[in-house]
Parts: structure tokens; sequence; C-alpha cells
């Protein structure tokens, strides 16, 4: 199995997602409150792990512009689920070595007074392992 | 009415006024709050891999020292009450999940999601229920125009949370009419702050609470609720219109009569 089939398949596993639902309408993309930010919008992500090109998605910056919000869990019509997939591919990422996306060093910088508790634990939790 | 209580973290160090208004009015309302022996912090989100455990098993901690007194879970936050409510789904529904969790947990009888977990919220509509509670409401918000702040956790995946209808939620606006104030309805209610995107990327999510704020005071609102310490925090971060945003515990200590002394508490502390 080639490298990038097994990340398709370790994508799927993780997420328990499966893309071939899809009927590609797009609403996920049209609800994504991160859209404009994103390189690979959520629709194209299912199809990216279709065709099973995992070499784009690892390196997509959508992967730290998902929010976790759910919106486009909650309005797709064919329950793919696709932040579950950007999850796992987010995950495929950081449970490599030294591939978190926020490092302990920069929080200092990145604190103010108001800054709840949570923030910090939610970011460490989705940006590294 | 007895339950077992989750702060979490936040409560504890930034969002110290969401958790003791809540307390100050769960007492006037003659609502027991216990809080669990030696809880640990959910995590802020919920870990959508199927293949992670040791990240769940905080709350599986709480939801089976609930079980074990035989009590509900209430918690409070909105972050805290989404990653709670979906661990205990896994325990019910997800048999690897369940399996694996309670291998590592080795308590004398198994955990499977026997657990009711209630976001205070929700003891109040459906407990309580919003028409007694504005029965003992001393101190009306007669003429105050509030404006629900969601955001997504509460309500998104409405199939798990099973909180209110996620794209018309109601449960905040009742709970507004309850304490004597007027609902403001608008469209952002239910979008997103931004969440923890915030650390890295400040101005996506100052972008998208400047959004929220100005539908708020363009529908008429004069302040927003939340339940959500984060919610709060990147709100506030918003340097377009400019609402007061306060948490919802803080307006129901009001409306009971309870708020100022809990506020000299806090203030103290």
């Amino acid at each position: 199995m080639s490298s990038e089939k097994k990340q398709a398949e370790m994508i799927k596993e993780i997420s328990g997602v499966n893309p071939l639902k899809c009927m590609k309408c797009g609403k996920c993309s049209a609800t994504c409150p991160s859209y404009n930010e994103m390189d690979i919008k959520p629709h194209q992500f299912v199809s990216y792990v279709i065709n099973e090109d995992i070499e784009s998605l690892v390196n997509s910056k959508s992967l730290w512009k998902c929010l976790s919000c759910f919106a486009c869990v909650e309005r797709c019509p064919r329950d793919v689920k696709p932040g579950k997939l950007i999850d796992a591919a987010r995950q495929v990422v950081v449970r490599q070595r030294s591939q978190d996306y926020l490092k302990a060093d920069e929080i200092p910088e990145l604190l103010d007074p108001e800054l709840p508790q949570q923030l910090l634990v939610s970011a460490f939790r989705r940006y590294r392992r | 009415m007895k339950y077992s209580y989750y702060p979490g973290c936040t409560l504890r160090t930034k969002a110290k006024d969401l958790d003791a208004y809540a307390r100050a009015s769960a007492e006037a309302l003659g609502i027991e709050l216990i809080e669990i022996e030696d809880w640990q912090c959910c995590g802020g989100v919920y870990p959508l891999g199927s293949d992670e455990i040791a990240t769940k098993l905080s709350s599986v901690r709480a939801l089976a020292a609930a079980k074990e007194k035989n009590q509900s879970l209430v918690t409070m936050c909105s972050a805290c009450h989404h990653v709670i409510k979906r661990v205990n789904d896994d325990m019910k529904n997800v048999e690897d999940i369940r399996t694996r969790a309670n291998n590592y947990m080795e308590l004398d009888e198994p955990y499977a999601g026997e657990t009711e977990v209630l976001h205070f919220l929700e003891v109040l509509r459906d407990k309580v229920g919003f028409d007694e509670l504005k029965k003992k409401v001393t101190n009306p918000l007669t003429g105050k125009k509030i404006g629900a702040y969601y955001g997504c956790l509460l309500l998104r995946p409405s199939k798990l949370l099973s909180f209110d209808d996620p794209e018309n939620p109601r449960i905040i606006e009742d709970f507004i009419r309850a304490i004597g104030a007027e609902p403001v309805i608008y469209p952002y209610r239910n979008e997103c702050c931004g969440g923890y995107i915030s650390l890295k990327e400040k101005e996506m999510s100052k972008n998208m609470c400047e959004k929220i704020m100005e539908s708020a005071e363009g529908f008429g609102a004069e302040m927003l609720i939340t339940a959500c310490p984060l919610c709060l925090y990147n709100l506030n971060k918003s340097t377009g219109a400019t609402l007061p945003v306060v948490y919802f515990t803080e307006l129901l200590a009001e409306a009971l009569g309870v708020k100022d002394e809990v506020k000299k508490e806090v203030q103290a502390s």
C-alpha cells in the first residue's frame, strides 16, 4: 500500500467518516465560517480523501482554520461530517514527531490578562498531540 | 433537587463569576449543586478521533462519580457541557470506546452512559420550569433588551446535544422572558465566535465577533448573554459594536435578588 493510501485509510478510520456518502451539494462549504480562510474548502476535503491526495491535505492551511463549530456536521444532508475528516487529517499531522502546530514556547507572547484557561487547553488539544 | 455539579477549569479561574452567580441562584431556587470530588479538566474540546480514549477519561470520571451518587450531572460552561455530553453518548453507544475506557478505569462497575447530563439552563427549563422561575423572580429586569448568544457548543451536533432546535433555538430567549426582560432575536446568535482560533489567529475571531455584535446591536440588543467563558472573551475583543457581554447566571442572580452579595465575594477572591 502506498503511504498516501495508508494515510487516507487512517483518516477514514480516525474520523469514522465514509466520504463516498457525499453528494457534493456544497452545503458544508456554504455554511463554514472559515470558508474564506481555507485553501481546500470543506466539500473539496471530502474529494481529496476519496482521491487519496493526502499530501495536499496535510499541507493545507485549512487544517488550522477549522473551528470545530460543527456547522458542517449539523447541516450535511448526508451525515458525512466534513469537520471530523478535517480533524482526522490534523491528527495525522500532529501525531508525527515535532509536527505540533502550537509550541509551548509560543504561549507567553499569546497571553493576555483576560485569556481564559479554556482557550489554552482547547488549542492544545486541537493543535498538538 | 440535588445534583452532582461539574464546574470546569475556567470557572475556577477567569470565570469565577459564572460559577458564583450560578451557585447563589441555585440556592435561591432550592437546587443543591454538589461539586463532584477531584474533578479534572474536560479538555475544552471534544476529542473527535474515534481512537482517542485517554483524552475522554476525565469526562468519564466525572460521569461515573455522578452515577455512584445516583445523581444527574450539571454543567455550567458550554464547552464542558459539550465534551461531557458527547463522551457520555460514546460510553452509551460506542462499544469500542466503552470497552477501552472501562479497561483503563477499572471501576467497580463498568460505566455505560447511565448518567443524565444537564446544562444548568436545561435544569431551569426542564426541572424548575421557566414559569416557576418567573414566580421566584423578586427583581425582574423589566425593559432590558437582551440578545441570547448561543454560539456552537450547546447546540451542535443537535442529534447528540439534544439541547434545542439548532437553527432556531429559544431556551435562552425563554430564560430572558422568565427573568422579566425582553429577548432580542438576531440572525448571528448561533454563529461561531471563533472558539480556540483566537489564540493564534486573533484577527479571524475578531472579525467573526464583530459580525455577531453588529447583528445583535442592529436588532436592538443592549447586551448579550452567554454560558461560555471563551465566547465571552472573544466577543469582548470585538472593536466594532461593543455591547456588554455577561454570563446568564449573573442576570439570574440579579433577578433573584442575590447578585450583590456574590459580587462582593467574587471581587474579594
